[in-house]
């Protein structure tokens, strides 16, 4: 068992504890919190894949937008909810089974067969990620146009989400 | 007008009245029964323009007055209907409209028209009790004069189906007119009430009527027409259907023929055996036995007899043997006059008397046209109309008479019954002479009368020709007396027997006229036939002039309706005799029996006790009736109950047609659940079940998300399971 | 020396989280939550291969920042809708929004 599998271990179990806390929770807001800290021990699954941009880019906008956004949410609708009832639906056994039956069945597959190590790359590859990251969103030879749909898809998103959430006049 | 058309117009006046008055003046009896007896008096002036037309023609057998028209083309020949007016009509159409009109006459004041409707009259019960006036004084006028069309329409018939077609609307008439009281009951059950007297005279009556129709359709079959002149007129026809076989063996066509329209007339003019209904036909109101029973429809047997006479007698010449038909006649015509006139001895019934007394004429009449006698025949049939209507019509005013003093005197009797009445001699005079001069009339009373003169050519001739029929018709004739003064003492003799008849009184002008007229007729008819072998008497009248024909004529001109002319009789002084003794003596036993000690009220009829059982054998008419219910009523009662009825109607018909119901039910209710179960149901299940698919699916539609993603993560789970399970080689 | 099938255990594990998560809650908020649960899985599992069978390459890492972008806007489309949804139904019960059926 080395190091690095510890500490794999540990940050997978955490980040699995703090999963099943968000979905079992009956305080919402509590759930919400437990959701930060789920998307920051993705977070550090992404340092640990040497993906830095990738783990910066989760916490600003996960946490820093997406997850406040959901509280965000949550306050606007609490008056309904609020300490109320289960938050457990009529058919939840059956969505537990399901969920375990699908998790069986992909680790069972995914078990069967052997899979790659990690492959050894130098520092100039980790160092220099981000600017081959960069450098391959705006250049026309790499994803130039993928990265401007997403730009308008966000717009659209953007537009769109004020349009159906705003308040008619 | 052409006297061929005037012929026509004789029977229609009558049947114009009978339609007026049952259409418009049914409410009106003054209207009735004028417009009757107007149109039955034009009739009579035509039928007597006619008959004088016909006197003075000369040979008028001969020159007959015939009209016909085409009527029904039947292939090769035509049906002709017309009139013929020959020797013998025309003596018919002397008396038939003359005696009808005078009962027309007669029925005004017989209806007691003039007096109020009766409160206690119920309508069809019977007669006015208490002297109202005749509920249905206008139905009576309307059938008198249907049937006298009927019998007018029969008279100057020209073919067999006119003369048959007349013989049937005179039934029909007798029918209605003896059950003209149709309501009327009476509490003896053995009494036989109106209603039953109709349906018994109405079905006798088609006995004869039917083998009649049988004869008229053989003889059209053998000569192919129905025409008399050409058929009796024909010494070829008459020679053929004489000498071809028949069916039956060993009678010639003619012979069979003859038989069978000797049975309608059998029937129609009341021979034994079917002479039952005309007793019980006296249920009928009195002018209706007079017209109907008396003067013509049962003289229209003997006219249709004589009609035939040539066909009857077709083979047969003077002093030869007789035909069949012939035969026939004189056997059951000589045997009725006796039969009846037994039976006449012992009834207590002033009408029952007469209606006896009438089958007994008739029988006479009939037994002379058996032995031959076609002159002496037709003679008696006219003189017996006037006499016989006379009385008849007297009997009626002496009814009407006691009526009226029941009226008086309240006591409830038989009025007809003649042990109730007596000493109506000093109460109704008029009655009591013209009863007196038909009574002598009948019982052939000598020379005045004229029933003597044509009695007694028929004995003559039955003496000549017939031995047997002669003594057979000398003593009925002898009974006859007998009972006719026994009738005339009874009820005009002595002191009256009831209350009732001490109040009788003399009927109005209206019932005594025609009484007056006929007796009129009942002495001179008879001089016209009075022969001119007669000594002394005979060459005076034939000496008289009267245009063409001497006062005597009846014989040369009715004799004249034959081919061959018959032979006057050289004058036999035996049968003359025998009828005036006969005549006499019985007249004179009969006053010593019961006129000469008139009966007390109460007392019995003397010859019950000596006679005994005879007596009572004849007061009930020998049991025919009874024997006939026995015989024919009963056992078609039987029949028409049982087999008709219950078995053919109810059990065969009925069953088939309750059995092809069920059939068609049970089928109906079969193709009902087979449709049900194979057409109707499938589909509703099928219906069913689709909804209840419909219904089990559509629990998953809950219209929620996470229901809708756990479905679909379920279904990829068994996907991912199936495609593993094919992958790894478990399934292939 | 972790092997890639850990990651992608791991991956699956909190995907199948979320999936429970999307299934089991009422509110609609949190059924979002699940939603991003799952799909950080998904993110998880592309860094992953990435990293592990082409990490010179740097297209793996543009996919999942794309990703990234879809799945935020995702989420604020679907926030919104919730809003909506509440401002109209006074509900976020998610049983509660079965109109779409029939």
């Amino acid at each position: 068992m080395t190091v690095s599998q510890i500490l794999f271990l540990v940050v997978a179990a955490v980040m699995l504890i703090s999963a099943v806390l968000v979905v079992t929770l009956r305080n919402l807001i509590h759930a919400a919190l437990w959701l930060i800290a789920t998307l920051f021990f993705v977070a550090v699954l992404y340092v640990l894949l040497d993906a830095g941009f990738m783990a910066a880019a989760q916490v600003v906008l996960y946490i820093g937008a997406i997850a406040i956004l959901i509280i965000f949410a949550m306050m606007l609708t609490r008056r309904v909810m609020a300490d109320e009832t289960v938050q457990i639906n009529s058919q939840w056994w059956l969505g537990g089974l399901v969920a375990a039956a699908a998790f069986v069945a992909v680790a069972g597959l995914l078990n069967a067969s052997a899979w790659p190590g990690l492959p050894a790359v130098d520092d100039a590859t980790i160092t220099n990620s981000i600017k081959m990251l960069g450098t391959q969103l705006t250049s026309p030879d790499g994803f130039v146009i993928p990265f401007q749909i997403a730009s308008i898809l966000l717009t659209v998103a953007l537009v769109g989400a004020i349009a159906v959430a705003g308040e008619k006049k | 007008m052409q006297i061929q058309t005037l012929v026509w117009l004789i029977p229609f006046p009558p049947l114009l009245a009978f339609f007026l008055i049952w259409l418009f003046a049914n409410r009106s009896k003054a209207l009735s029964h004028t417009l009757a007896i107007v149109l039955m008096a034009v009739s009579w002036l035509i039928s007597l323009y006619v008959f004088l037309s016909a006197f003075a023609t000369e040979h008028f057998g001969k020159d007959v007055f015939a009209s016909s028209v085409p009527w029904l083309p039947t292939g090769g020949s035509t049906l002709n209907m017309g009139v013929l007016v020959d020797p013998l009509t025309a003596a018919m159409l002397f008396f038939v409209p003359l005696t009808c009109l005078l009962i027309f006459i007669y029925s005004v004041g017989y209806h007691n028209f003039g007096q109020r409707l009766d409160a206690h009259d119920v309508q069809g019960a019977g007669s006015p009790a208490h002297n109202g006036v005749e509920p249905m004084y206008s139905r009576f006028f309307a059938f008198l004069s249907l049937f006298a069309f009927g019998m007018l329409l029969l008279v100057v018939a020209d073919n067999l189906l006119m003369l048959f077609v007349g013989w049937e609307v005179m039934g029909l008439c007798s029918y209605l007119l003896i059950g003209f009281w149709h309501g009327r009951n009476y509490d003896d059950p053995k009494k036989i009430t109106p209603r039953q007297a109709a349906v018994k005279a109405f079905m006798t009556t088609r006995v004869g009527d039917v083998l009649m129709m049988l004869g008229i359709v053989y003889l059209y079959f053998q000569t192919g027409t129905l025409s008399f002149r050409e058929i009796l007129y024909n010494e070829e026809v008459l020679h053929h259907l004489a000498t071809t076989p028949s069916y039956v063996v060993g009678l010639s066509v003619a012979g069979l023929v003859g038989l069978l329209l000797f049975a309608g007339a059998v029937g129609k003019s009341a021979q034994f055996p079917l002479h039952v209904w005309l007793p019980d036909a006296m249920e009928g109101p009195t002018p209706v036995s007079a017209m109907i029973h008396a003067a013509t429809m049962v003289s229209a047997g003997v006219y249709a007899m004589a009609r035939m006479f040539p066909l009857l007698s077709a083979g047969w010449h003077e002093g030869g043997p007789l035909t069949p038909p012939m035969m026939a006649m004189g056997i059951i015509g000589s045997f009725t006059a006796l039969f009846a006139s037994t039976i006449a001895v012992s009834q207590r019934d002033v009408k029952k008397v007469l209606a006896y007394s009438t089958i007994s004429q008739l029988g006479y009449m009939i037994a002379a046209l058996g032995i031959g006698a076609y002159v002496a025949a037709a003679f008696h049939l006219i003189t017996h109309a006037f006499f016989k209507a006379l009385l008849f019509l007297g009997s009626g005013s002496v009814i009407h008479g006691v009526e009226h003093g029941m009226h008086h005197s309240h006591e409830h009797i038989d009025p007809q019954d003649m042990f109730n009445m007596g000493g109506l001699r000093k109460k109704m005079p008029v009655t009591f002479w013209t009863f007196l001069i038909g009574g002598f009339a009948l019982s052939g009373f000598p020379f005045i009368t004229a029933g003597f003169w044509s009695k007694d050519e028929i004995l003559a001739d039955a003496f000549a020709n017939g031995p047997l029929v002669f003594w057979v018709l000398a003593l009925s004739a002898l009974l006859t007396g007998f009972y006719t003064m026994r009738q005339i003492s009874l009820t005009f003799l002595g002191e009256p027997r009831t209350e009732s008849a001490e109040h009788a009184s003399e009927s109005p002008w209206t019932i005594t006229t025609p009484l007056v007229i006929l007796s009129f007729f009942a002495i001179v008819a008879g001089w016209v036939g009075i022969p001119a072998a007669f000594p002394g008497l005979g060459q005076f009248v034939s000496s008289i002039r009267l245009g063409v024909l001497p006062f005597n004529f009846f014989h040369e001109f009715v004799g004249g309706t034959l081919l061959e002319q018959p032979e006057a009789l050289p004058f036999d002084p035996f049968p003359l005799a025998a009828s005036i003794v006969v005549g006499l003596g019985g007249l004179t036993l009969g006053w010593l029996v019961y006129g000469w000690k008139p009966l007390k009220s109460g007392q019995a009829d003397p010859l019950a006790k000596p006679l005994g059982p005879i007596y009572t054998l004849l007061e009930n008419k020998y049991y025919f009736d009874e024997l006939y219910d026995f015989l024919f009523v009963r056992s078609t009662r039987w029949f028409s109950e049982v087999v008709v009825y219950q078995v053919m109607d109810k059990l065969i018909i009925d069953g088939v047609l309750h059995t092809v119901a069920r059939v068609a039910y049970a089928a109906g209710n079969f193709f009902k659940g087979a449709e049900k179960y194979t057409i109707n149901d499938p589909p509703d299940y099928l219906a069913k079940f689709t909804q209840w698919i419909g219904g089990s699916f559509r629990v998953i539609q809950t219209g929620r998300v996470q229901n809708y993603l756990l479905i679909v993560m379920l279904v990829a789970i068994a996907f991912g399971g199936v495609y593993y399970l094919m992958l790894s080689g478990w399934v292939k | 020396m972790v092997p890639l099938n850990w990651y992608l255990i791991l991956a699956a594990a909190l995907f199948c989280i979320g999936l429970f998560g999307v299934l089991a809650r009422r509110n609609a908020v949190a059924i979002l939550m699940g939603i991003e649960l799952m799909m950080n899985a998904v993110i998880i599992n592309l860094v992953a291969f990435w990293r592990y069978l082409q990490p010179t390459q740097i297209t793996g890492q543009v996919f999942a920042v794309i990703v990234f972008a879809v799945a935020a806007a995702e989420v604020s489309v679907g926030l919104a809708l919730i809003i909506s949804i509440y401002r109209r139904r006074n509900s976020v019960v998610a049983e509660e929004m079965n109109l779409m059926k029939w």
